[in-house]
């Protein structure tokens, strides 16, 4: 099979191997669980518990109105010790309920009893998706019940599974994709049974071979492989980014300011796709997922079954804590993952790693003068010309920012790796298209 | 609980590891060859040139950013780069003022006035080539091989073909010429080379010596119009300009579809001023005009951003 692939991007060192053949271990959390209530992108969820009431497991325990939101559930049995706000990233703080954990893990009654999905109507799974509070598991975290929910549903002809992780270091959905491939493509099943025009691609970089070779026995032992195919991707980074794996898969592009069913398609993480298994015919809601814990600072980096809320901490603890001195704790991969405060942060259902980098292994280097050498913009898979970006953003041009389409940029951070003046493009960008979406708000309430 | 605190930054947290000094480095290493070879066909005074343009660029930078309280740069290389270049373009029988002088013209005035690394406008090395012929043209145009007073082989081209040194001489520099234009094959080794480690791309210096090949087929006035645009190439630092000058960074277009027209632009210009202007060569002053058109050129070719609809 040929491979397919985007324009532009990276090959950063993919450092995969010091998680990759470990096997996945189950992690429960100690003494509390911490529920950020905000792990989703859209509206912040309102507790619907009190201090001093006792949840069991799956138990939703928050909530919004809001149209873009995803309610949260207790992953462990216990009391509600405090409602507080917690320190999160870039100075941020994020309110959360905070249970103590009794051990028991008691289970609340599942959502509904065992059920076959193809009875079910659309709307039925739907709602069944929103109300187990299923977000996208590769990191942007946006409720998937909206996502699979485009006006023009019959139109869709193809549902992408992104399996192509192509952040370094994660392997999270590598080891899913080998233990859960069964849901996986069950999952993708129920994708499709919702859009009843549409084939499914499950995409897949080629560094991971073993898990092509058990999803494409899957497929043909479940004898779907009419509906669903295997694509498999170059190993580049950003392969997993949504508009670019549209690009390779399906040769499509998603116009600016549109979605991807504006072209008729529809991406999902693999994760996302268990977890959409799991709620449908298990009725259980989201609460736990695999994450990577790994870094050079970590003694022994691997792969942990947790529940959503266990901190950091915990998760550092169990991978035999640090061997050298990490200067940077981060959620997510080195190239778009967030640096945290500290260590008590909590898993959320976004949270792929936690990436603990010493200072030799991160760069923090000094900015020189840009030399104009041009490689930010062959590196750039949105095509680009960062460096302009960065020189308009500093001088608070949003006219020229957004003449050069600057709002397109994904923040994939390849200009900024592979700058040789180590300038911090990304974070400019960052900035500045925050301030041009406040400038507009602003318009706007005037 | 821990009450260590960690680095609060954005993203992407790792970087590919290069740095203005590493590509520096690799210009340096990519015009060695034809160090050495300036070396053998114009013996150790080329030598004593190259390293006096190098300490006087270098000093140049240094003295000016004291003077002026900015961060020290020269560990960067680019001044290194600067002073080989401008040395590259000057005749071997140069007093040894003049690599001196042009080499703090291109710092200090081309270089630093306007900024320092990546904000001047003009190639410091040529800009500083054409101030030393406007200023010592004489000495400037004063061409010697073997140690005895000599034409140039452009020279010859556009006079009688009498005595016109072979092709293959042409080719591997034993003709005359300034320090570093001779060798096209030692240009041609540090520019592969310069390819092969992703310093610079193929886009300017292809289109560039392939227009200066057509055209000189055009032009061509004698009975081998092959070997006439054989020549044009090899000689009169169209290699170094092409390979090294028109590439540099700051001043010129970092798009793809600009690349080409710069290249182009610096090609056309070249075969005109050859061709038709008085003087026998045009490398360095079609790539200082193609200079002036860079911010021109980027604005009109800015590509096609993914998704966008025009």
């Amino acid at each position: 099979m040929d491979r397919l692939t985007f324009r532009n991007g990276v090959h950063p060192p993919y450092n995969k191997e010091l998680t990759e053949d470990k096997p996945v271990t189950e992690l429960l959390p100690k003494e509390k669980a911490v529920f950020l209530m905000q792990q989703h992108t859209g509206a912040i969820c309102q507790p619907i518990v009190k201090k001093g009431n006792r949840v069991l497991v799956g138990q939703m325990i928050a909530d919004a109105i809001a149209s873009i939101s995803a309610p949260i559930h207790s992953s462990i049995s216990g009391e509600v010790v405090d409602i507080t706000e917690i320190p999160y990233t870039g100075g941020t703080s994020i309110p959360a309920i905070i249970i103590e954990n009794d051990g028991l893990y008691e289970e609340a009654k599942p959502m509904h009893g065992p059920c076959d999905y193809k009875k079910l109507s659309r709307d039925n799974i739907i709602d069944i998706i929103h109300e187990a509070g299923i977000v996208g598991m590769g990191g942007a975290a946006f409720p998937t019940y909206i996502k699979l929910s485009p006006p023009n549903y019959e139109k869709i002809d193809s549902i992408i599974l992104n399996g192509c992780e192509c952040e370094p270091y994660i392997t999270c959905d590598h080891k899913l994709m080998l233990n859960g491939t069964a849901k996986i493509v069950e999952g993708l099943n129920i994708i499709l049974h919702l859009f009843p025009n549409a084939k499914g691609y499950i995409g897949i970089e080629e560094n991971k071979e073993d898990a092509i070779l058990a999803m494409q026995k899957v497929i043909d032992d479940a004898d779907v492989s009419d509906k669903i195919e295997i694509k498999i991707l170059e190993t580049k980074y950003p392969q997993g980014s949504e508009k670019q794996l549209i690009s390779a898969i399906l040769n499509r592009e998603v116009p600016t300011g549109k979605l991807p069913a504006d072209v008729n398609c529809i991406v999902q993480n693999v994760g996302t796709s268990y977890a959409i298994y799991e709620a449908v015919v298990e009725g259980k809601p989201l609460t736990s997922r695999i994450v990577t814990v790994t870094g050079d600072a970590i003694a022994t980096p691997q792969n942990f079954w947790v529940k959503v809320g266990t901190s950091f901490q915990d998760l550092i603890d169990a991978s035999g804590g640090f061997v050298k001195k990490p200067v940077k704790i981060i959620s997510g991969g080195p190239m778009m993952g967030v640096t945290m405060p500290d260590m008590n942060v909590p898993v959320t259902k976004a949270t792929t790693a936690v990436l603990c980098l010493t200072e030799e292994a991160t760069s923090i280097l000094e900015e020189t003068n840009c030399i104009k050498c041009g490689r930010c913009v062959r590196a750039c898979p949105m095509n680009l010309l960062p460096l302009y970006l960065d020189k308009f953003g500093r001088r608070d041009d949003f006219d020229r920012f957004e003449k050069l389409n600057g709002t397109s940029c994904i923040e994939c951070g390849c200009c900024a790796y592979v700058c040789p003046a180590n300038i911090r493009i990304v974070n400019t960008i960052k900035k500045t298209k925050r301030n041009i979406r406040d400038n507009n708000n602003a318009k706007r309430v005037i | 609980m821990n009450s260590n605190t960690y680095m609060e930054v954005s993203s992407p947290h790792i970087h590919q590891g290069s740095s203005t000094k590493t590509i520096m480095r690799d210009v340096v290493i990519a015009l060695t060859p034809t160090l050495i070879a300036s070396i053998i066909f114009f013996g150790i005074r080329a030598f004593i040139i190259v390293l006096l343009s190098v300490i006087s660029c270098v000093l140049g930078e240094l003295l000016w950013q004291k003077i002026f309280k900015q961060r020290v740069t020269i560990d960067d290389l680019s001044a290194v780069v600067t002073g080989i270049l401008l040395a590259f373009t000057l005749p071997p029988s140069v007093p040894y003022y003049i690599p001196v002088i042009g080499g703090l013209f291109a710092i200090i005035v081309v270089k630093q006035i306007f900024g320092g690394i990546g904000k001047n406008f003009l190639n410091p090395a040529l800009a500083s080539r054409a101030f030393l012929i406007a200023t010592w043209p004489a000495i400037m145009a004063k061409w010697t091989l073997d140690g005895v007073s000599t034409a140039t082989p452009l020279e010859l081209l556009n006079g009688s073909s009498a005595d016109i040194p072979s092709l293959w001489n042409v080719f591997i520099g034993h003709t005359a010429g300034s320090l570093g234009e001779t060798s096209a094959l030692a240009l041609i080794i540090g520019g592969i080379y310069l390819l092969y480690k992703d310093v610079i791309t193929w886009e300017i210096p292809l289109s560039y010596i392939v227009s200066v090949f057509l055209l000189s087929l055009v032009f061509n006035k004698t009975s081998t119009p092959l070997i006439f645009a054989l020549y044009e190439i090899f000689t009169g630092g169209l290699l170094l300009g092409a390979i090294y000058m028109a590439t540099d960074y700051t001043t010129s277009p970092v798009t793809k579809k600009g690349k080409f027209i710069m290249g182009i632009g610096c090609g056309v210009l070249t075969c005109l001023l050859r061709n038709i202007g008085q003087t026998p060569e045009g490398v360095c002053y079609s790539i200082l005009v193609m200079n002036l058109f860079v911010p021109m050129i980027e604005r009109h070719t800015v590509p096609r951003t993914y998704g966008e609809v025009r």
